[in-house]
């Protein structure tokens, strides 16, 4: 094409750019999983199997994701939903209700920590109403520390799937929905048949962002319960300052890195149409 | 049924906004009335003790500062890399532009812990560990593929004749795009600058791996989390809050462009 040459050069900065933080470091990695002082070993792969915070960091991993991604996608579709129907003050609730896409999950973790805590909100609220008091947090309640967890980064992270599903929303026409009522569908089947199949595509996507960046929590489980409920990616952060071994948190991080992409082409072939 | 999506709304936003009005609360109480139980719902007794005492911990000014530099150096240099790529994407059909947008996508999908560790590794031989600049390159790799993304959007949507009457009247293509792109793209680009303030003021892990004595805030706040009092990590609560509120008041307009359309 005749106008190759001056694009090349407009992004060929971005591309160097790119191929030394992405690709040298990904390589970097996989060298650092692999080789040891005396060539190729898989000794760090072992030791971070023989781990047992390893596969309990692993399990709750799959547990949050299992638990939280199905929550948020219902909260975001009907979030989405509400707003379609124009509520008043919808600029406010809006505001409100995007305010946590800006925010980060350690800062997550520490607000809902203001309220879970032993001497927090949530227990103040429960005295003041003659309830007894609960320990949240307590290593000795692993289903209330999950709960937190799971209501902290459904607090967080569903804005995002909500903007994602709006932003979709706007393409759906309103003339296919109206038709639909004209024929005398209910609210709900026309929800089910007319604008759930067109958001197909943003609700891809979304599944496929949401999944990776929850492989990727960790600050919000530290935040809330320290290791008392270990998430993958905050071991490769402990392997690497606490124990300080590089390697065994490099093989932990490509752990991540796999699910990752076999969550994305998971979704992408089960979602196909 | 428009009663009920009223008290759906409230709810909702009862929900996602009770915890911040609580977070504020607890970082504006005195430490003494943080120790009583039950605490009190209602703001009786305010203070800036909490604040003031965990901004002056050791490490929180400087963390904070260090967040300050490296947010803007990251927004400096994802802008002076990414706006001519973003420009390029927007102006010309040229020969692997469909690979290279598949490229920006894919690197969205890359774990910031796959990037971080051995980083540090290439970091330390190289001199990097350790410094704001370190950072400021890995905040910068992350943030670049939406800074081309979102700035191609906005490029696409200033009109392409206005900048070529300007180069018939005589102006140089660097002109016309100073004095008839740039002004016109001015609100977006501020817009995508500020997403990726955002996006390294809220970095944690990354910023956390790559620095020992240069912390940035929420690695600071991170690192010290074991052993803080409560009051410290409610303040850090805030302080990290606090530019979120502000981002999403100013950025509303382009939310859906920066998180919705420009995602697919």
């Amino acid at each position: 094409m005749r106008q190759t040459r001056p694009a090349l050069l407009l992004i060929a900065p971005s591309i160097i750019f790119m191929a030394a933080l992405f690709l040298w470091p990904l390589i970097a990695g996989v060298t650092q999983a692999f080789h040891g002082p005396d060539g190729p070993t898989t000794q760090y792969v072992r030791r971070m199997a023989d781990d047992p915070y390893f596969w309990e960091a692993l399990r709750n991993t799959a547990l949050l994701i299992v638990v939280l991604i199905p929550l948020q996608f219902a909260l975001a579709i009907v979030m989405a939903l509400l707003m379609r129907e124009r509520p008043r003050f919808a600029g406010l609730h809006f505001y409100i209700w995007v305010v946590p896409l800006a925010i980060s999950d350690l800062a997550a973790g520490l607000v809902w920590l203001s309220i879970f805590t032993d001497r927090g909100y949530l227990n103040s609220v429960l005295d003041g109403l003659g309830i007894p008091t609960y320990s949240w947090l307590s290593f000795e309640h692993p289903q209330t520390m999950f709960l937190a967890v799971v209501v902290a980064e459904l607090w967080r992270a569903t804005s995002l799937v909500f903007v994602i599903v709006i932003a979709g929303l706007q393409g759906v026409p309103r003339d296919y929905d109206e038709a639909a009522s004209v024929f005398g569908a209910t609210y709900w089947q026309r929800v089910r048949h007319v604008i759930l199949p067109q958001l197909r595509p943003s609700l891809q996507v979304a599944l496929i962002l949401r999944t990776i960046l929850a492989l990727e929590a960790f600050a919000v489980a530290q935040a809330l319960t320290g290791r008392n409920f270990p998430l993958l990616v905050g071991e490769t952060y402990q392997w690497y300052y606490q124990l300080q071994n590089p390697n065994v948190a490099t093989a932990i991080a490509l752990v991540v890195l796999a699910l990752s992409i076999v969550a994305a082409v998971g979704y992408l072939r089960l979602m196909r149409p | 049924m428009k009663l009920k999506v009223q008290l759906a709304c409230a709810a909702i936003t009862l929900f996602m906004g009770a915890p911040l009005y609580l977070i504020t609360l607890a970082a504006l109480s005195s430490r003494r009335s943080l120790n009583e139980f039950p605490l009190s719902l209602l703001p009786t007794s305010l203070s800036g003790e909490t604040m003031s005492t965990f901004l002056q911990s050791t490490g929180i000014l400087g963390g904070l500062l260090n967040s300050l530099t490296i947010g803007l150096s990251t927004v400096a240099l994802s802008l002076l890399i990414g706006l001519p790529a973003g420009y390029a994407m927007a102006r010309y059909a040229f020969k692997g532009r469909d690979p290279y947008q598949l490229a920006l996508l894919l690197t969205r999908a890359l774990p910031i812990v796959v990037l971080s560790v051995p980083l540090a590794r290439i970091f330390l031989d190289t001199g990097l560990y350790d410094t704001t600049y370190g950072v400021t390159l890995l905040h910068t790799a992350l943030a670049l593929p939406t800074t081309i993304l979102i700035t191609s959007a906005i490029f696409l949507g200033v009109s392409r004749e206005q900048e070529e009457a300007a180069m018939i009247f005589g102006a140089s293509p660097l002109a016309a795009f100073a004095r008839v792109v740039v002004p016109q793209a001015l609100p977006g680009i501020a817009a995508s600058a500020m997403f990726t303030f955002v996006l390294s003021w809220n970095e944690v892990l990354g910023a956390s791996i790559l620095t020992l004595n240069r912390r940035t805030l929420p690695a600071q706040v991170l690192a010290t989390l074991a052993d803080s009092p409560l009051a410290f990590r409610f303040a850090g609560g805030l302080a990290l809050v606090v530019p979120a509120l502000i981002f999403i008041a100013v950025a509303r307009r382009y939310l859906l462009n920066m998180w919705g359309t420009t995602l697919r």
